[in-house]
């Protein structure tokens, strides 16, 4: 009778301290949520540095209208940047997987990993020429006389094309890789009884892996517009014109200039977080799944 | 079989694409960049005359890049570190099937889905250290004082801590010949723990998520079995919970390895070179030699430097993994 008392208290005692561990934990993780939240709330007047635990006396929306007037043309260029590459990377992403995983052909099994090897490397290491070779579709582009009205869409240095193109162009490794390990979990002989029903290579797609692609579409989309959403390096380097700046960039410049103030920075930031975060909050189970796909075994 | 083959050929146009793009923006560009290393080009006109290994010559011998292999080497390890005790850590206390764990996973992957930008903004303010001389404190150092905790200057402190040659064990290494092991470049920064600990805040709960996928795979039955036979809890994970974790932990020094070799964001949007360059990387190194110094072939060969010391960790994985899903 005693013995098993005291196992329940050890059992009971055992399992607070859990929960004291995973409290203590998430301290770690919101105390930058709180400040990011309290300082956004605080007015001008308010907001000192010395005060930053401080709740706000008056809540008041002044920094976030201050942030969100500074960064809204940045976040109209990331919407313009992210939606499109988002969708056109998914779709080439599923075409390779579909290639490699039901169409394999000799020496696909070497290529899929020389492709990996892509969206492992420092993009610094191809940051040179690509800005040579941008400049460079620029320059063709003018010596073509692309009309003014499509210039837009010229995939060149300087413009949100070319950086939408960059964004597309290594993302191929990761979308092919979630899809064709996506496919590879559809059982060949659906792909072979179609094949014997007559359908073609485009038709098998289309009838038997695109209807069945939805989840893995989730997950490819939700990753790249994620990944390309926070990207910053390419951002940084390819756009020198202020006004095609994404919001990652302009919120680097706004926290560096010593004019604004720190509130509105914070405040500035928590809005730039707030697509993804909300990507996050509703849609975070396939965002688990890209996450651990990134570590190959998807 | 004729269509057959007409399939055949369009499943190869269809991601030739794909294909030369990888070709060209991938391998093509790092031959470019190779070559740019080997060159004269310094100054905003191309110029790619041959100049030989001069650039890496040069680089090696900068006393900023000696600085920044060390703070690289302190970064990843330490780094890698933090998110291995935390990530595991807070799995094994998820993993024992209490309430809200769903709640308690999602609020620790958060940070995963911000940028590295919004990060280094938010963690900048939170350690800005204020002023600890006039007692004008700012951020944590604001709790820290109030509990009456030592105060630091974080991402602004120029400290290095190092073997002191005129130390017991300075002295002794001196006589044995490695008296180059007590100097400030094998030392540790002190500014680069601010960084450290704002890429843990958000990169441990991708560890936490790992491992708490490695620890679903195990079967319960294993766990039992060591039970019945007497096994303590302890004894359990160390000898039957941990071995079989272990590629996980592959996997994870891998993935945060490779991106603390490449980290540039959050040390551009915290702290930049910092203090007698304390927070300074290569990648940031290679961003403003190349793009605010224009001295492009020197710039070429610290991310040539990035590529080869990022590939040593990543090729081996790669041909492994791929060989292992082939057997499979």
């Amino acid at each position: 009778m005693k013995a098993a008392q005291r196992h329940w208290w050890l059992r009971h005692s055992s399992r607070l301290g859990i929960y004291l561990a995973l409290l203590a934990a998430s301290a770690f993780y919101l105390l930058p949520v709180y400040v990011l939240v309290v300082t956004s709330l605080k007015s001008y007047a308010e907001a000192n540095l010395a005060g930053m635990w401080h709740l706000p006396s008056a809540p008041s929306l002044e920094s976030f209208l201050r942030a969100f007037e500074q960064l809204r043309p940045h976040f109209r260029n990331s919407f313009y940047l992210t939606i499109p590459a988002t969708l056109l990377s998914s779709l080439l992403g599923s075409v390779n997987g579909y290639v490699l995983s039901k169409w394999r052909f000799r020496g696909s099994e070497v290529l899929f990993p020389i492709m990996l090897f892509g969206m492992f490397i420092p993009y610094q290491s191809i940051l040179i020429p690509l800005v040579q070779v941008l400049q460079r579709v620029n320059e063709m582009a003018e010596a073509l006389w692309v009309p003014a009205a499509l210039r837009g869409l010229v995939p060149g240095y300087g413009s949100i094309a070319g950086l939408a193109f960059v964004h597309i162009v290594y993302g191929i490794p990761i979308t092919t890789l979630i899809f064709r390990n996506y496919y590879a979990t559809v059982p060949n002989e659906l792909v072979e009884a179609a094949k014997i029903d007559g359908a073609n290579i485009f038709k098998v797609y289309r009838w038997v892996l695109f209807p069945l692609s939805m989840p893995a579409f989730a997950v490819v989309m939700i990753w790249q517009f994620t990944s390309i959403w926070n990207e910053f390096l390419f951002a940084l380097v390819l756009t020198q014109n202020p006004a095609i700046r994404p919001v990652t960039v302009a919120l680097y410049n706004l926290a560096g200039s010593y004019i604004v103030e720190w509130n509105v920075q914070m405040a500035g930031a928590l809005l730039a977080a707030m697509p993804t975060l909300l990507v996050y909050i509703f849609l975070g189970r396939f965002f688990m799944r890209g996450l651990l796909a990134g570590a190959l075994k998807g | 079989m004729r269509r057959l083959s007409w399939d055949r050929i369009i499943s190869i146009l269809l991601i030739l694409p794909s294909i030369l793009a990888i070709a060209i923006f991938v391998y093509g560009f790092i031959a470019w960049s190779g070559w740019v290393s080997l060159s004269n080009w310094d100054g905003l006109r191309p110029d790619l005359s041959w100049a030989g290994f001069v650039n890496y010559a040069k680089l090696f011998a900068t006393p900023r890049f000696q600085i920044d292999i060390r703070n690289t080497v302190v970064f990843t390890t330490f780094f890698l570190g933090a998110c291995i005790f935390l990530g595991l850590g807070i799995a094994i206390l998820l993993d024992q099937g209490i309430r809200g764990e769903n709640f308690f996973r999602s609020l620790f992957l958060f940070p995963m889905a911000i940028s590295f930008i919004v990060t280094g903004v938010t963690w900048r303010w939170l350690l800005a250290p204020g002023d600890p001389a006039t007692g004008r404190l700012t951020g944590i150092n604001v709790l820290l004082g109030n509990l009456g905790l030592p105060l630091s200057r974080w991402y602004t402190d120029p400290t290095v801590v190092y073997i002191q040659p005129t130390s017991a064990v300075g002295q002794f290494l001196q006589q044995v010949g490695l008296g180059f092991l007590t100097t400030p470049n094998f030392g540790i920064p002190l500014a680069m723990f601010s960084i450290v600990i704002a890429a843990t805040w958000q990169m441990s709960g991708y560890v936490m998520a790992m491992y708490l996928a490695g620890l679903r795979s195990i079967p319960e039955e294993m766990r039992e079995a060591a039970r019945v036979d007497g096994a303590s809890e302890w004894q359990v994970y160390r000898h039957i919970v941990f071995p079989l974790l272990r590629p996980v932990t592959l996997s994870v020094v891998i993935v945060l390895g490779h991106i603390s070799l490449k980290i540039f964001d959050l040390v551009a949007a915290m702290s930049k070179k910092g203090p007698g360059f304390a927070t300074d990387v290569p990648a940031y190194f290679m961003f403003e030699t190349t793009f605010q110094g224009d001295h492009y072939s020197q710039g070429a060969s610290i991310a040539i430097f990035l590529l080869v010391t990022v590939s040593l960790l990543v090729v081996p994985y790669l041909s492994y993994s791929t060989r292992r899903e082939a057997e499979v």
